[in-house]
């Protein structure tokens, strides 16, 4: 890896990167059993600098801000390096978000330029949402068809400049990236990330999971998710690796990925995982007896022997076939994005495949604890990394509190909101609104929330107030959205639900007619963002002088009710 | 050339073998996710089912955002 302690940007490493290393490949393309596009470092660089200077000469400069929405390949990745180059504030965007959403975000952001692809750019164009970003200027557009239309759009093939871009040098406490941590119905939390944020965050990597020129990586995470964007990009490319992206995630092609491309690493959330697992355990089961008598001894001598450590080369050995199906080169799983349940760690881990467990907000860059694997544990999301100070907060006796953490990889605040980010970030500690306690190893073991949010399996961040517009107009008096988990704590963070409080118009019964609105409005969210069911509450919600519902008193009244009872299913 | 309605019914049928559901159990409006139950992983792999019964590709951008039967026929009947 480039000794990053020298640069002062992210786009200033990633420009040295692209000159150390010329010739090794820097990305593959694929989509489904076709390889599309291998790119090396010099390839990359000559694909970008084109964008960058044309980006210029439409008057882009230091800090101007440029957006990307696209799935996850080759051409983000450029249009990022294109935009950092110039001094830009890289605004990345989820594509799976509706186009309103991303309309609003758009506007939220102030970017100028905005990236994207075709299939995306045809919702964004005809969404009502254009309307209120006026402040999006430029458009790119990828992989249009050549009789397409673009509705003021430009092709983002066309789009170059002639002659060389001016690199634009930026400060390490200037912001490199807006990446939204939430906040599409609600207050939008821009989390403004600066290049040390990204500096930082990537020394200790290599001593945990090194990556060398040609160490390949399968990005699967959409690449606007902060993980993804540091080990899918940032961290490779400083390391001359290779990241392989592919243009559709069917199972069966990423399957087909592991082997085909030699993959070492991959960072995976907790439900991919789990259907891994699920199909591994499918074909063990198929297996004759006697095979499956033998697999077992396997993976018996296996755990037995990486007690103490992970010893790849034992474990392909013993478990060969296994090993194969993953490419025979796997160094490693990561797993991010959500909390992962300690049984499907423990599966991989005792086919000696390592997963590494990790913690992180998007607030604090990617990763706050990480495994070390040195032992293995699956019940903890490991130790602090180097450089970063964690601390539990007002302990109960048995040691939890809230787990709050001082380090370099801090984001500067929220973008536009200073009050929530003196709310988040207290004297230099940043407030995780997760619970948490420290076992006799120094590993961190997470006991459930206590902000009231939910994380799917897929790796998502579901904040009540994103999704309370679809209720408002509701014939009831108030309503207010609550995660389960928030309202009646227990010590999980797995299943966790939402649930709509309601408290009715006088005299009005919860009829089959309110149930059904409900439901049409719950069938207008995308399905992970929907909530379980109703608790009703025959009595005013607490407000503050201001209106607001005071959320946290709402929530101390509800949890007189029955946790199972209370909530009507839908 | 299939109408809308043989490619919906088609899907439906489809859906209600790789589920192994009673027959009749789904609607053209049914949302998918909510019906079936299933999680976004699953319904890519119901998406190679029908890719394979209809010998067309459907990229995974074409059915981002769609949670509906109808509109999944619809996808596919553009592309047959």
């Amino acid at each position: 890896m480039l000794d990053l302690s020298k640069y002062q940007s992210i786009g200033e490493a990633l420009r040295d990167a692209l000159d150390q290393y010329p010739n090794e490949v820097c990305l593959i393309e694929a989509d489904r059993e076709r390889e599309k596009e291998r790119l090396t470092y010099r390839d990359f660089k000559e694909r970008a600098h084109p964008l960058s200077k044309a980006l210029q000469d439409g008057g882009f400069s230091a800090s101007s801000r440029a957006s990307i929405i696209m799935t996850n390949q080759s051409k983000w990745l450029i249009s990022a390096y294109a935009i950092l180059f110039a001094g830009g504030v890289l605004v990345p965007l989820d594509y799976k978000l509706t186009s309103d959403e991303q309309w609003q975000l758009l506007k939220h952001s102030g970017a100028t330029v905005l990236v994207t692809e075709y299939p995306i750019w045809r919702q964004l164009s005809t969404s009502p949402g254009r309307a209120v970003a006026t402040n999006v200027r430029t458009v790119l557009v990828s992989e249009a068809p050549a009789s397409a239309d673009l509705v003021g759009a430009q092709r983002w093939e066309e789009f170059r400049g002639a002659g060389e871009p001016v690199f634009i040098a930026r400060k390490r406490a200037d912001t490199a990236c807006i990446v939204y941590s939430s906040g599409t119905g609600g207050r939008p939390k821009g989390c403004m990330m600066t290049h040390e944020n990204y500096l930082e965050q990537c020394l200790p990597f290599p001593s945990l999971y090194p990556v060398w020129p040609g160490a390949r990586y399968l990005s699967i995470l959409p690449t606007n998710h902060a993980i993804d964007f540091m080990l899918g990009f940032f961290y490779q490319f400083v390391s001359g690796g290779t990241v392989v992206h592919l243009r559709t995630l069917r199972p069966e092609y990423v399957r087909e990925a592991f082997p085909k491309y030699k993959i070492n690493y991959v960072t995976l959330v907790p439900l991919v995982l789990k259907n891994l697992q699920k199909g591994l355990q499918a074909r063990f089961a198929a297996l004759p007896p006697a095979k499956r008598r033998v697999l077992n001894v396997m993976i018996w001598m296996n755990k037995l022997l990486t007690r103490e450590r992970p010893r790849l080369w034992i474990s392909r050995l013993l478990l060969a076939q296994v090993h194969a199906a993953f490419g025979g080169g796997l160094e490693a799983i990561l797993v991010g994005g959500a909390f992962t349940e300690p049984q499907v760690l423990q599966f991989f881990y005792d086919l000696g495949i390592p997963v590494a467990n990790a913690y992180g907000l998007t607030e604090t860059c990617v990763g706050i604890t990480a495994n070390d694997l040195k032992p293995f544990r699956a019940d903890t999301v490991g130790k602090p990394l180097p450089g970063m100070e964690v601390r539990i907060v007002n302990p109960a006796p048995d040691g939890v509190g809230e787990v709050s953490v001082r380090s370099k990889t801090v984001m500067a605040g929220y973008l536009n909101e200073p009050e929530l980010t003196a709310e988040t970030i207290v004297d230099g500690w940043l407030l995780t609104g997760d619970l948490g306690r420290f076992d006799g190893a120094g590993h961190l073991q997470l006991t459930g929330r206590k902000k009231n949010m939910i994380v799917t399996e897929e790796g998502k961040n579901i904040y009540p107030e994103d999704i309370e517009t679809v209720f408002e107009s509701l014939p009831v008096k108030e309503f207010c959205v609550f995660a389960t988990n928030y309202i009646w704590p227990k010590r999980s963070m797995v299943g966790e639900k939402l649930v709509l409080a309601l408290h009715l118009e006088p005299g009005r019964p919860y009829s089959e007619e309110l149930r059904q609105d409900i439901n049409a409005r719950n069938n207008r969210l995308i399905n992970y963002k929907r909530i379980h069911g109703v608790v009703l509450l025959e009595e005013d919600f607490p407000r503050t002088a201001s209106l607001k519902i005071k959320r946290n008193v709402l929530a101390e009244r509800l949890a007189k009710l029955d946790s199972v009872a209370a909530i009507l299913p839908l | 050339m299939r109408t809308l309605e043989q490619t919906t019914q088609e899907v439906l049928d489809l859906a209600t073998k790789h589920f192994q559901l009673p027959a009749g159990t789904l609607a053209p409006g049914d949302d998918f996710f909510k019906k079936l139950g299933i999680d976004s992983l699953q319904t890519l792999e119901m998406l190679s089912r029908l890719e394979n019964h209809f010998g067309i590709e459907l990229p995974d951008y074409e059915v981002q955002g769609v949670s509906d039967f109808k509109t999944l026929a619809e996808r596919i009947q553009s592309r047959l």
